[in-house]
């Protein structure tokens, strides 16, 4: 014997391996196994063959590849004693499949086996040739398999009877070869014979056509009766299974009969009774009874035709949704889904336990059942069906939440009867899940908002009750903002009160308090925030009582660490502060949003989103905006951080509204000057854009010239590329922008504002307060050298508030590790009180990260 | 029609795996982690249906064991579930008192009980009886 030959047992490499302690261990028996049983092939030896398959088996079953051990099932399988067989064919439908090449090579083993006398071995074979035949061995060893179903012992036939269906599946034209002696398969007694029959009678009728009708007029009769028999059948122990005989047979006759009834009158009606018995007879208080039922409704479903069987199948599966047994509810929903098309009444009719089935523990049937309720509202039930599944979304898991408030708003906008139910609904809904849904959700709820000319009051204040209580969902708070902003001033004095309403008293100063609470609320995103900034700008001019306290809380962000609220911080502070005059037409109502162009481009925004990500940019006719987006770039944060607004995700809706305003801003390019209209609806684009340079440019001229300069042909490729290019910014998009934000900055007279200074490194940079108490005040003037942007320097000034003199005074200054700091000497050290002298000490500062930090 | 049967136990490792429909060796390990992964967290309260990729997953667990049916997703899902339960009993009754030790070290058996109940992925024999005959008929040939 070769000594590298394996000579261990199955049983004991199954237990060597069983007993690696780690996948390392395991991998070096498997190897070791390997290396015998390839030393054993090349040996040819055969004494260890039927074993060394064995264990190849075992080892492939682990996962490790095992290709060269396909060779060995060949050489089994030609061997001529049953057990050599047995192993090789088991190792041929384990090892290799239809695809391979070496499949090839084992028709012609196929055969022979296939026309053996040993009718064991005959068996071997059909059961290989079923699991992985191709279509070319389909072909080739049809006219045997054919033959088979003939044969006289029946575990032959039955197996006979499977491999023609793989082989008609492979190749659907050898079908009409098989369809005689599968219809006489079902005169059979052995019900291994005949299910197996029956299933390829089902196969044949999917297949062909002609083989359909062949059997629908030669076996519809006899299989009826057969399944009359077997219904009827007393017990027999061999095929019971919980008091039923042979549940599977009946279940794949039925199939059966639900194939041969479909579309056919008569062939429907002869079956009738028989269904209606099994429907009735059947037990259904366990699984495989159940199971019958199920597949009778089905096929009482599928077939012609017949109301009184149809009311008979839906309650059956009305009775299934009360059945405690999960499975079975589950397949009555699902059943019911597709017996909502041919019966809605008779499913109307369980919609109680339907919406029950919704409050489901199990996640799988609260899904089902909900897509189901979904097909069931229709007109007269969709009011309490919405209230109930609002109702319910307070108590719902937070997982399901996502489905159901995605399926209530589509219910609710699908059926918006009125548009107060829709208004009160939405809002119910996005106080309580607001955070589930997509923006374009909300985005069409302000549209309609802003349509419904005689609800701005109504819902103005229901968002306002319902702010009161519940600021949680993201979405709510910003709906609410909107609107209150726009409809502020119909809040307070309770305009166009309806008659359902309780009246309620809020004064200006409430609703302030609501927009500073959203505005501070820790939760609240980019967003939302500014949001709340436009609409306390907006209601600084409804409520001229609030607008220094307004000022006040907007000035608080002049120094936030975001650009975009520093900067609209800055703006609105200017324009509350300088322009009141004109601040009132600057912030009018919105115009009316366009429904229609919201829901074409709602439509429209699937196919054409990916080429307008960039879509803000793009369709800004007012090239200020232009200027924006590059800036953001070069300001090194992504897009999606700083502006949300801007992002493709808020854009949709924001693109809306100036697919509205772009006609009328387009009209005005083509007049020679722009109306106070048109400054107004640049502005309401603040939240995009920087509404800065049309509120302060001079109304005709300066407008219309930046309309010319940024006339669409060029501005509209131009940010495309830079923002393509986020990560690489060219020297040429530096330039540009910096230049506009540089004179608006100017127009707007506020001080030199960051974003020009943070990427540009320029020298002009804010003073700011780094310290200030009742007895000192600390200034420090930043400047930047051009070419060491690392570099800033700090000029800080000291100042004395107290009334005594300071002497000694010492600055002292750390700075993390990643910065370094270098402390020029100061320009004295004596602080004559009152502020009437100071010091300044020059401080220089390195940032070693610099360009490295955010992206 | 039946695409794929598994057997697994809790920590994932296959005990039986028999594909009707052919498959990648790297894809038939890949659908093997995606259901062990599928089947071993789900709530013991939810239904035993799963939806798997266009088809979808009846199983039963049986102590440690897993048995997965992955059918079409028009096929009869309680009639599956019945039939993993047949197989079930038939292993039962042929290894007298089955035990995840038995069909490690009787692999193949498995298999070969499996052929007898079912073929080209469709259902063969539903006697039990009939089964475990067939199979004393064959070990005796052995």
């Amino acid at each position: 014997m070769n000594p590298f030959s394996s000579s261990t047992r199955l049983r004991d490499m199954i237990r060597a391996i069983r007993a690696c302690k780690t996948a390392a261990e395991e991998r070096t028996v498997v190897r070791k196994e390997c290396a015998a049983i390839r030393a054993s092939i090349d040996e040819n030896d055969q004494h260890y063959r039927h074993r060394n398959m064995s264990k190849l088996m075992f080892i492939h079953m682990l996962g490790y590849p095992t290709h060269f051990g396909q060779m060995e099932c060949l050489k089994l399988i030609s061997s001529p004693g049953f057990p050599e067989k047995r192993i090789g064919y088991l190792g041929l439908m384990l090892l290799v499949d239809e695809r391979q090449e070496v499949l090839m090579l084992v028709t012609n083993s196929l055969k022979q086996d296939l026309n053996h006398t040993n009718q064991y071995i005959v068996g071997l074979a059909l059961c290989a040739l079923g699991n992985i035949c191709s279509a070319e061995m389909a072909r080739d060893l049809a006219p045997e398999v054919e033959r088979l179903l003939q044969f006289r012992d029946p575990n032959i036939r039955k197996k006979a009877a499977l491999c023609s269906i793989r082989i008609i599946k492979k190749v659907p034209d050898l079908a009409e070869n098989f369809v005689n002696p599968a219809t006489g398969l079902l005169r059979e007694k052995h019900h291994g014979v005949l299910i197996t029959g029956v299933q390829l009678c089902t196969e044949l009728c999917k297949i062909s056509s002609e083989a359909l009708e062949h059997i629908r007029k030669k076996c519809t009769e006899g299989l009826v009766r057969t399944l009359k028999d077997l219904a009827n059948s007393s017990y027999s122990p061999e095929y019971d299974i919980a008091g039923i005989t042979d549940p599977f047979l009946h279940i794949k006759l039925l199939r059966l009969l639900r194939e041969l009834g479909e579309g056919d009158a008569d062939a429907s009606d002869s079956m009738n009774d028989i269904l209606a018995q099994v429907a009735t007879k059947t037990e259904s208080n366990k699984v495989a009874g159940n199971a019958i039922l199920y597949e009778c409704v089905q096929t009482i479903m599928s077939i012609e035709d017949n109301g009184g069987l149809r009311v008979l199948a839906i309650n059956i599966l009305g009775r299934f949704l009360s059945n405690r047994d999960n499975n079975t509810r589950y397949v009555a929903l699902n059943m019911l889904m597709k017996a909502v098309s041919a019966d809605t009444q008779a499913v109307q009719r369980h919609r109680a336990t339907i919406l029950e089935c919704v409050k489901d523990s199990d996640a799988s049937i609260r899904k089902r059942a909900l897509e189901l309720i979904y097909v069931l509202v229709n007109e007269t039930n969709v009011k309490p069906l919405t209230k109930e599944l609002v109702d319910y979304l307070e108590v719902s898991d937070q997982d399901f939440r996502e489905d159901l408030t995605t399926k209530i708003c589509s219910i609710v906008s699908k059926f918006s009867l009125e548009k107060i139910w829709y208004i009160d609904q939405m809002v119910k809904v996005l106080s309580k899940a607001g955070n589930f849904l997509k923006d374009e959700v909300w985005h069409a709820l302000i549209v309609v908002i802003s349509n419904a000319s005689k609800l701005h009051g109504y819902t103005v204040r229901a968002l306002y009750k319902a702010f009161q209580t519940s600021t949680e969902q993201e979405t709510f708070v910003r709906v609410a903002m909107w609107c209150l902003g726009e409809y502020g001033d119909l809040l307070i004095n309770n305009v166009e009160m309806l008659d359902i309403e309780d009246p309620i008293t809020v004064t200006e100063s409430d609703a302030v308090d609501v927009v500073e609470h959203a505005l501070k609320r820790h939760a609240s995103d980019l967003t939302t925030k500014e949001m709340a900034l436009v609409a306390l700008l907006k209601l600084s001019s409804r409520f001229p009582s609030c607008t220094e306290r307004i000022r006040e809380i907007i000035v608080q962000y002049k120094g936030n660490l975001v650009l975009e609220l520093q900067q609209r911080s800055i703006e609105f502070n200017s324009i509350i502060a300088k322009h009141q005059n004109i601040s009132s037409t600057l912030v009018e109502r919105m115009p009316v949003l366009d429904e229609e162009t919201f829901n074409a481009r709602r439509a429209g925004s699937l196919t054409d989103a990916a080429s307008t990500p960039t879509g803000p940019s793009v369709s800004l006719p007012n090239g200020v905006v232009k200027s924006v987006a590059p800036l953001l770039d070069l300001l090194d944060l992504s897009a999606d951080d700083t502006t949300p607004a801007h992002s493709s995700s808020g854009g949709d809706f924001l693109q809306d509204l100036l697919g509205v305003d772009q006609s009328v801003v387009s009209q005005q390019s083509g007049a020679t000057h722009t109306s106070k209209n048109g400054t107004d609806v640049l502005l309401d684009l603040l939240s995009i854009g920087s509404p800065s340079a049309p509120i302060e440019s001079p109304p005709a001229q300066s407008n219309s010239s930046i309309i010319n300069m940024l006339s669409p042909s060029t501005s509209k490729r131009e940010p495309i590329s830079s923002l393509d290019d986020l990560s690489s910014v060219s020297l040429s998009s530096r330039a540009s922008p910096t230049a506009g934000a540089a004179s608006m900055t100017d127009l707007l007279d506020v001080f030199a504002s960051g974003p020009s200074t943070i990427e540009n490194n320029g020298p002009v940079n804010p003073s700011i307060t780094a310290f200030e108490s009742s007895s000192l005040r600390l200034t420090f003037n930043l400047s930047k050298q051009p070419g060491t942007p690392q570099t800033t320097n700090i000029q800080a000034t000291f100042m004395n508030l107290s009334s005594n003199a300071y002497t000694d005074f010492v600055f002292q200054a750390a700075v993390p590790k990643f910065l370094q700091l270098l402390l020029d000497p100061a320009s004295g050290n004596t602080l004559p009180a009152n502020g009437k002298g100071s010091i300044t000490q020059n401080l220089r500062v390195t940032n070693s990260q610099h360009g490295k930090g955010r992206n | 029609m039946i695409r794929f049967i598994l057997l697994q136990n809790r920590q994932g490792k296959t005990r039986l795996a028999k594909y009707y429909v052919p498959l990648e060796d790297s894809e038939k390990h890949k659908v093997e982690y995606e259901v062990h992964r599928l089947v071993v967290n789900r709530d013991p309260k939810y239904t035993n249906f799963v939806e798997f990729r266009t088809h979808k997953v009846i199983y039963r667990r049986y102590a440690g064991l897993f048995f997965s049916l992955c059918v079409d997703i028009t096929d009869n899902e309680l009639a599956y579930l019945e039939c993993i339960h047949l197989f079930v009993e038939i292993l039962d009754h042929f290894f007298s008192n089955v035990c995840e030790l038995d069909l490690v070290f009787n692999f193949h058996k498995v298999y070969l009980i499996l052929d007898e109940f079912i073929l080209a992925g469709e259902l063969q024999e539903t006697s039990k009886k009939a089964i475990i005959e067939r199979m004393g008929e064959l070990e005796k040939l052995e």
